[in-house]
């Protein structure tokens, strides 16, 4: 206890602000690092009224909650759509057995402000695509703890399209972070004067997929076993079903499916955990990692709207930590360059160079787009300046366009042709410019 | 489907919970952790402390104990999580160890509210625990005494600092701290031994490639690279004396005969496997030689004396390394990466590598048992810990733990062996050892001034804003005093104009420092907690590599360093 706290114990009166003693010192007093331009000290205001995002309620989003309560944050929204699962307990530390099976932003938001007196957490269970500019407009800035990269680039592109240049206030930063195992990163974003998360996209590259034909003929890992057993057995066999990762029992079939195959084969290894892991697409994920780069985004949140000390992501500074734990502890920080052709926030979305196979079929080019590191687009539309070669945004326009699937690239556009992608998961278009594969 | 598998046993409650950690250390890791009983000696805000426990009883370490004699008041309601306004004026040890408690009904969570000096004074205070955790603020003479404890006893000892945007962590491990199970990454454990092939995987490649220009374009397609490289090997051999390619000249030279081997008349115009052989060629073409690292292990004493209390790593290391000494390489790992092949010719290609990995087992095995006997060992070593050793040789690690430093009230620090290091990298911008400078001072600080009214409470720098100016005048020279003998004791010659620098730095470091007046800001503490977890369940598991032996973490420029001291 410090003495000037002895002092207000003993004469009975406690200031309002005394629970904020130790985040009021770096208020009230400027350090060698602030800016005096922006830095004013004792001002408490700023943080008490600006509204926060949360994306995610997850393991980074219990992590994000807490600790933005206790930076002196008030005004805090969550959005999630998941809900408890049991699998989640080894570290969402706001949820507890009694909980699984209710909607994560709901218990969470509740749990923090019980905990934290003063502060408002108010919660969405839903998709951040339920909500509109307007909504987006109202926050000072967002925090992102998402698993999903999909929804990532969604809410990427909302908040660039947002910024309108005449108004300031439109800018709202996105401060993102992501785990796997003992690493992970966190990020800030300036939407339009920063890289964004599309420019960073090679630093999310997918997996490349195992080809059909291995699965379908010569499997050798039991990873291909499990594949079959997803992508090929099930269709044959229970098609009129709907695969749910979460039920044991669809989960069981599929082990055992799987088990057969590898026995057929001679190939060891497949178990029940790794079917799972390989169905649902499992990344491992603890508490420690969750909370180093939750508090990483927090810290930045906390500085960016006190300026009580430089903030990652100011232009032409680093903007991008990066942390490993495997091995000793290494953290990486950086400036990830803005990309001039950045689909989303490039100065004139300038065409791309896309590399083509003159011979392959459109089929084959749809599904290639899923795996490129550069577009990783799941159902694109695609367009030349001629013709639609193929839409799935309607399915009026998907049967008309679907012989094309079958003919080939050199015979549905030209070298040099500019060639425009758009996909229903993201509100953009991908420009490209056709180029030969030789 | 009338021959399906009997039903499986789904996952156990357990499993489903720890699910997503069991993927990383698995079950021996979890069961180390289960057994695990971690003393938290908690002071100052306490928020480092219990961040750090949160992270720990959340994958179900077994026993937790916090020692805390502070009583809860109001500015601990504003950062920390584990306390509530209805425990104000109670013991902080019990209201936070309830708190943390409800996170994990499998852990056992205990407290300890008497004084740390009385406590630790009773004999055995310390004897329930398998690792440390002690934060600052803390009298020099009690952590000497823990870390006599730690040297004694062999368990691991962390000290943490979290002070405003700076935090700082040191663990002092055991002498001999080996790891088998490193977790290496996957793209550094290939370990084919294309350059030392043994007679069955010879022939194997022989088999695979027989009448190979005239084989049909699919078997072709599908000879899996592995005999592809083998095959044109002696096929360079041939024209090369006999030797294989010998440096970057010769590689290149030799992965230009294997891509002019694909064929190209295939309606993709290459093969697969072809391309994955050239693409192999530079990486898999070097002699198996163990890296220093390695062979630093096999020279260590307690490998090269066995005697009947060694423990089993370094019997095993002792084994293996006969195994090298005799062939000049580490036993076979046995993994084969995944490549384009047909099954059945892969799944052969696993066996030759399985079957040579488990010949140089059994050899290993037999010499670990002949020490065993000849040293007249107490502890029987089990052959899986055998098998994971030699699965894993290349990539064991051995931290040699060592005390950290300790500022003495009284007197001047001693930086020891790693001065010249340490005085090294004062000028590294990245490095982060002025930070380390400015705890060290904080330390001095807070080890020389006390509360009036409270004549044992130490008095953390700038705790009261008349004090701002005074304290950072004080912690910056004694920073600066702690630099110029660092600098003299290391025998270290720094340009003026560096050290100008230096000092300038280290003023600025000492000013934010006190800015903070001992308070905990809680993103940094949540930050530090996260990583401090990390390597506490490395400490514990025995699996990936711990930091050795320092850190410091810079909230300001988001950026962290590791150092040894
Ligand atoms: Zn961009």
């Amino acid at each position: 206890m410090a003495a000037a706290d002895v002092a207000t114990l003993h004469n009975g009166s406690e200031g309002p602000r005394t629970r904020w003693k130790y985040l009021d010192r770096i208020l009230d007093r400027p350090g060698p690092f602030t800016d005096p331009e922006s830095f004013v000290p004792g001002n408490h205001e700023t943080l008490e009224i600006a509204k926060v995002l949360v994306i995610g309620a997850g393991g980074l989003g219990c992590e994000v909650l807490k600790n933005l309560a206790l930076s002196g944050f008030k005004d805090i929204h969550v959005i999630d759509m998941d809900t408890i699962d049991v699998s989640n307990l080894n570290r969402q530390f706001l949820f507890r057995a009694a909980d699984v099976g209710k909607y994560k932003a709901e218990v969470a938001a509740a749990f923090v402000e019980k905990r934290v007196k003063g502060v408002k957490i108010t919660p969405y269970c839903g998709k951040i695509q339920d909500k509109d500019e307007a909504y987006y407009k109202q926050f000072a800035l967002i925090v992102c703890g998402l698993d999903s990269i999909e929804a990532r680039r969604w809410i990427n592109s909302m908040l660039v399209g947002m910024v309108d240049g005449n108004d300031p206030d439109s800018m709202k930063p996105l401060i993102d972070g992501g785990t796997e195992g003992f690493k992970g990163q966190a990020k800030v974003i300036f939407p339009t004067m920063t890289s964004c998360i599309e420019c960073q996209l090679d630093m999310h590259a997918p997996r490349a997929a195992v080809p059909l034909c291995t699965l379908a003929t010569i499997p050798r890992q039991p990873q291909h076993c499990i594949e079959w057993a997803h992508i090929i057995a099930w269709e044959e066999e229970r098609k009129e079903m709907t695969l749910d990762t979460d039920d044991p029992e669809h989960i069981t079939w599929l082990f055992q499916k799987a088990l057969k195959r590898a026995k057929e084969f001679n190939i060891p290894g497949v178990t029940y955990s790794m079917t799972q892991g390989v169905v649902k697409n499992i990344i491992p994920a603890i508490a420690s990692t969750n909370a180093i780069v939750a508090a990483s985004c927090c810290n930045e949140a906390f500085k960016i709207l006190t300026n009580a000390n430089p903030f990652l992501g100011f232009p032409e500074t680093d903007g991008y930590m990066m942390y490993t734990g495997d091995e000793s502890v290494y953290t990486y920080t950086f400036e990830y360059k803005k990309k001039e052709d950045c689909p989303v926030c490039g100065e004139d979305a300038l065409a791309r160079p896309l590399q083509i196979d003159p011979e392959a079929t459109l089929q084959e080019f749809v599904d290639s787009l899923a795996e490129r590191p550069e577009a990783q687009l799941k159902t694109p539309s695609i367009r030349t300046t001629e013709k639609s070669l193929y839409i799935q945004s309607a399915a009026d326009y998907e049967r008309m366009t679907r012989p094309n699937l079958e003919k080939k690239m050199k015979d549905l556009t030209a070298e040099g042709e500019e060639m425009l992608i758009s996909d229903k998961a993201f509100p953009m278009m991908f420009k490209f410019v056709v180029v030969w594969k030789k | 489907m009338a021959d399906l598998p009997p039903p499986v046993q789904g996952p156990t409650a357990k499993e489903k919970k720890y699910d997503r950690q069991l993927r990383l250390w698995g079950a021996t890791g979890q069961i180390a952790l289960e057994n695990s009983h971690i003393l938290l000696i908690n002071s100052g805000p306490g928020v480092v402390g219990l961040e750090t426990l949160k992270n720990l009883v959340l994958p179900g370490a077994g026993n937790f104990t916090i020692q805390d004699s502070a009583l809860v008041d109001e500015a601990d309601l504003g950062v920390n999580f584990f306390l509530e306004e209805e425990h104000l004026g109670g013991f902080r040890a019990e209201h936070t160890c309830n708190l943390l408690k409800e996170l994990n009904p499998d852990v056992q969570g205990h407290f300890i509210s008497e004084p740390v000096e009385s406590w630790l004074a009773q004999p055995d205070a310390l004897e329930p625990y398998t690792l440390i955790i002690v934060t600052a603020p803390i009298r020099p003479g009690l952590l000497t005494k823990l870390a006599a404890h730690a040297d004694q006893a062999l368990v691991p000892l962390f000290y943490i600092h979290s002070v405003g945007f700076y935090s700082h962590f040191s663990i002092h491990l055991p002498p001999a701290f080996p790891i088998v199970d490193t977790h290496p990454s996957p793209e550094t454990t290939t370990d084919l031994r294309l350059l030392k092939p043994w007679p069955e995987l010879l022939a194997y490649a022989e088999e695979k490639t027989e009448g190979l220009e005239s084989m049909a374009a699919d078997d072709h397609g599908h000879i899996p690279y592995v005999a592809i490289l083998l095959h044109y090997l002696e096929v360079w051999k041939k024209d090369n004396n006999g030797q294989v390619p010998q440096n970057y000249k010769d590689k290149t030279a030799f992965r230009d005969l294997v891509k002019a081997a694909t064929r190209t008349d295939t309606p993709e115009g290459g093969e697969e496997n072809f391309e994955e052989a050239v693409s192999a060629v530079l990486k898999s073409l070097n002699p198996p030689e163990p890296s220093s690292t390695v062979k630093e292990i096999f020279k260590s004493p307690e490998c090269v004396i066995i005697r009947e209390n060694s423990p089993p790593f370094w019997v095993i290391a002792h084994a293996i390394g006969l195994f090298y000494t005799k062939y000049g390489v580490l036993p076979v790992p046995g993994a084969v990466p995944d490549m384009k092949a047909r099954s059945a010719d892969y799944i052969q290609l696993q066996n030759v590598y399985k079957s040579k990995a488990r010949k140089d087992l059994a050899e290993v095995l037999e010499s670990v048992r002949f020490l065993e006997r000849n040293a007249n060992l107490s502890t029987h070593i089990e052959e899986k810990d055998v098998e994971a050793f030699c699965k894993n040789a290349a990539h064991i690690k051995l931290v040699r733990g060592r005390p950290f430093h300790i500022v003495p009230a009284e007197g001047d620090l001693k930086f020891g062996t790693n001065a010249k290091s340490l005085a090294q990298k004062l000028t590294f911008p990245d490095a982060l050892v002025p930070i380390y400078i400015a705890f060290l001072a904080w330390d001095k600080y807070t080890a020389t001034h006390t509360l009036d009214d409270l004549a044992r409470a130490s008095k953390t720098p700038g705790s009261s804003d008349a004090d701002v100016d005074s304290d950072t005048g004080k912690v910056t020279s004694i920073a600066l005093k702690l630099v110029d003998s660092l600098v003299k004791e290391a025998s270290y010659t720094i340009d003026e104009e560096e050290y100008d620098t230096v000092r300038a730095q280290i003023a600025e470091l000492a000013r934010e420092l006190v800015r903070a007046g001992g308070g905990e800001l809680h993103n940094i503490a949540a930050l530090t907690g996260g990583m401090v977890s990390q390597e506490v369940i490395k400490v514990i598991t025995e699996q990936y590599v711990p930091v050795d032996n320092t850190c410091v973490f810079d909230g300001v420029r988001s950026k962290s360093s590791v150092f040894k001291v």
